[in-house]
């Protein structure tokens, strides 16, 4: 009986504990802590293995952004919760869920990965956090998985590549061929661009994929040279883009023109040299853009972290605008979540690559620039498609 | 197109091939001849690589840093052999994958902090920075024909020094019954050690000189290792003969699934792996 008496007194302690506890969580946000608790941001992002510079300069881009306006999101201080996403897909659920539930965070930033992305759209759908993707561009995040509380200041894969066809077509070229990696981000690059050239009634010679992430591309460079196209339309990036671009020009294609997403020469060109020279790629972005507010952007970054800004810090500064504009209209009541999505939706963020707003699927809608490489430098030759906007196949949001 | 394709896409196989020897051979010395398996080896050869890269940076030369980057690969290889490899020889394959697998992390984590995240890569040498061509699309970059004459003299020169020298003959000896080689008055230890080296500084060399052909960045070690351990299942286990028929077949195969079954194509590797096994569970030559 003693015994009994015990444990059930216990249970009933703990039990109002709980209540307690939940009544705790449920009343403040609103009234009693009301402006003055920190606001909880998470970045799902990558700090080690291949991806991890671009982790960085994402976080660096999203700081600056608060930092130079007061530091505050909504009026209330800002607690920063990293987690190294490691890039791994299968841990994507496990790591935003540190994030979501462990750390109970107001707004996860994140990530780089496409496959770390899937992962974490299914756990924030459930959760209802609102989520700012800060680079991967997997279509289907803003397509059939769309959500009030997803948005992106990235771009999808088809946005970087589909405005290359217009170009294409333009300069006269007929026979086309593409090549990328096996995987969702190239295939998805790849059906963008043949999406479009089509469409302007090129055709398609040859539609070539390698297994991800082989880099051994001579077999491949062999059967380009034997079919001849007019242009080759290809979606590397980091260690395969400097590679094939090298192999491509060793191989003697340099004189067939050699098309791609802008991530092609992005961060590997002066690596690449010389073989890089001419290459065409399209992008949301390019760092020799002329615009104030680019370089008042790139000026305070190389202040701020001594070094040069690329797309993915622009992209993270703009994440930073996005949660400000929002967090702004709110007056910081980040429970408010009605109001927060509306207030983010209709934002209009002036960004480094030039102003943008959002689409009804929380996609960007951007102007995709036309760049060349001249002399060893990434060369602005205009705007390929204005204001383009995702078609966001399967989104039924809006 | 058709025979000159066949032939040309039989000339990347074979100079595919001839990579992939290079690498392996180090890998099928050390897993062959000593019996332990060195999953670091890919490790070996990023750090060639990085090596190369530094030391092209520093020195303005691409051949001055791969001769200077052999012998500090050697020099890391036998210190890992003498402070940890060592205690490892009559304990089970388990921990010896153990050992290795955490330095391959350890690698990776230390180039990383070393050199950073980037990716890089190294020029082509002036003198060798022309091409062959073959159609009037297509060239061959001179390059990689060098790098085929070196892989195929080092492959020529490593079976002659195993099968006709008295140190080829202490290392095969010493694989096959070291206690015997022992008490005959050979330093076993040394010549593990050296052989460790060896096998070390092979995969070294082999990052280093493709540096100009390839991007360095962290964890490219990664995917050359599991085709290294391909060719030396497809081999047998310690033929360097074996292994270089079995880097042939799997660059021959990589090369023409890519073309010709290209769903398949990163299966085709391991489909090769798989219908040798069976036809000779053992390797070609064990």
């Amino acid at each position: 009986m003693e015994n009994m008496k015990g444990i059930s007194r216990r249970t009933v302690l703990r039990a109002g504990a709980v209540v307690a506890a939940g009544a705790g969580g449920f009343v403040p946000t609103r009234f009693a802590i009301g402006n003055t608790a920190k606001v909880k941001v998470g970045f799902l992002l990558p700090y080690s293995g291949t991806y991890a510079g671009l982790g960085e300069a994402v976080t660096n881009g999203f700081k600056l952004a608060l930092e130079e306006r007061g530091g505050k999101l909504g009026g209330r201080d800002i607690q920063f919760i990293a987690v190294d996403d490691e890039s791994n897909p299968a841990k994507g659920p496990e790591n935003t869920n540190k994030l979501v539930t462990g750390e109970n965070v107001d707004f996860v930033v994140g990530p780089v990965h496409s496959g770390v992305a899937m992962g974490m759209v299914k756990v924030v759908r459930e959760t209802g956090t609102i989520t700012v993707i800060a680079n991967a561009g997997a279509g289907a995040a803003t397509g059939p998985l769309c959500a009030p509380n997803i948005f992106r200041t990235s771009f999808t894969n088809w946005q970087t590549a589909y405005p290359m066809a217009k170009v294409a077509a333009e300069r006269g070229m007929k026979n086309v061929v593409t090549m990328s990696w096996k995987y969702a981000a190239g295939e998805e690059a790849v059906a963008g661009f043949e999406q479009g050239f089509t469409k302007a009634g090129g055709k398609i010679a040859k539609q070539i994929l390698v297994p991800f992430p082989q880099e051994e591309f001579q077999a491949n460079l062999t059967e380009i040279a034997a079919l001849k196209p007019d242009g080759v339309f290809v979606f590397f990036a980091g260690s395969g883009a400097l590679k094939f671009v090298k192999d491509y020009a060793a191989a003697g294609l340099k004189s067939i023109p050699l098309m791609g997403p802008g991530f092609l020469t992005d961060g590997v060109l002066k690596e690449q040299g010389a073989a890089a020279e001419g290459v065409l790629t399209t992008l949301h972005y390019a760092d020799a853009l002329d615009t104030s507010e680019n370089k008042a952007f790139r000026g305070a970054y190389r202040k701020a972290f001594s070094k040069e800004a690329d797309v993915y810090a622009v992209q993270g500064y703009d994440a930073g605008q996005l949660l400000f504009q929002g967090m702004g209209t709110v007056k910081g009541d980040s429970a408010a979540k009605a109001d927060l999505i509306a207030a983010m939706e209709t934002a209009v963020i002036k960004s480094p690559r030039g102003t943008f707003t959002l689409s009804k699927a929380h996609n960007p809608v951007q102007d995709i620039y036309l760049r060349q490489v001249k002399g060893g430098q990434e060369v602005v030759l205009g705007v390929a498609e204005k204001a383009l906007a995702d078609p966001a196949i399967g989104c039924k949001m809006g | 197109m058709d025979f000159w394709f066949f032939l040309i896409q039989v000339l990347n196989g074979v100079q595919y091939g001839l990579l992939l020897f290079l690498v392996a051979s180090g890998l099928t010395l050390i897993f062959g001849i000593m019996g332990i398996i060195n999953l670091a080896h890919g490790a070996f050869y990023m750090l060639g690589a990085y090596l190369a890269y530094w030391l092209a940076r520093t020195t303005g030369s691409l051949s001055a840093a791969v001769l200077l980057s052999l012998p500090i690969a050697a020099a890391i290889g036998y210190a890992i052999e003498a402070l940890l490899v060592r205690t490892l020889y009559r304990r089970d394959h388990l921990d010896q994958v153990l050992l290795t697998y955490g330095l391959i992390l350890i690698f990776n984590e230390a180039t990383r902090m070393t050199w950073g995240a980037d990716v890089h890569g190294v020029p082509v040498p002036e003198a060798l920075n022309w091409s062959i061509k073959l159609t009037d699309t297509l060239s061959y970059p001179a390059y990689r024909l060098m790098l085929s004459g070196v892989c195929a003299v080092l492959a020529v020169g490593m079976y002659l020094v195993i099968s006709r020298t008295r140190f080829g003959m202490w290392v095969r000896a010493g694989a096959s019954n070291r206690d015997m080689v022992a008490a005959l008055g050979i330093n076993v230890k040394l010549l593990f050690g050296v052989v460790f080296a060896i096998g070390a500084a092979l995969a070294g060399l082999a990052g280093a000189i493709s540096t100009p052909i390839t991007s360095v960045a962290p964890g490219m070690g990664d995917s050359v290792l599991i085709l290294c351990f391909v060719v030396v299942v497809i081999g047998g286990v310690g033929s360097i003969k074996g292994a270089f028929l079995g880097a042939m077949l799997i660059g021959l195969a990589d090369t023409f699934g890519k073309v010709f079954v290209p769903d398949f194509a990163s299966f085709t590797v391991y489909g090769v792996m798989a219908a040798v096994l069976l036809w000779k569970p053992r390797g070609l030559f064990a």
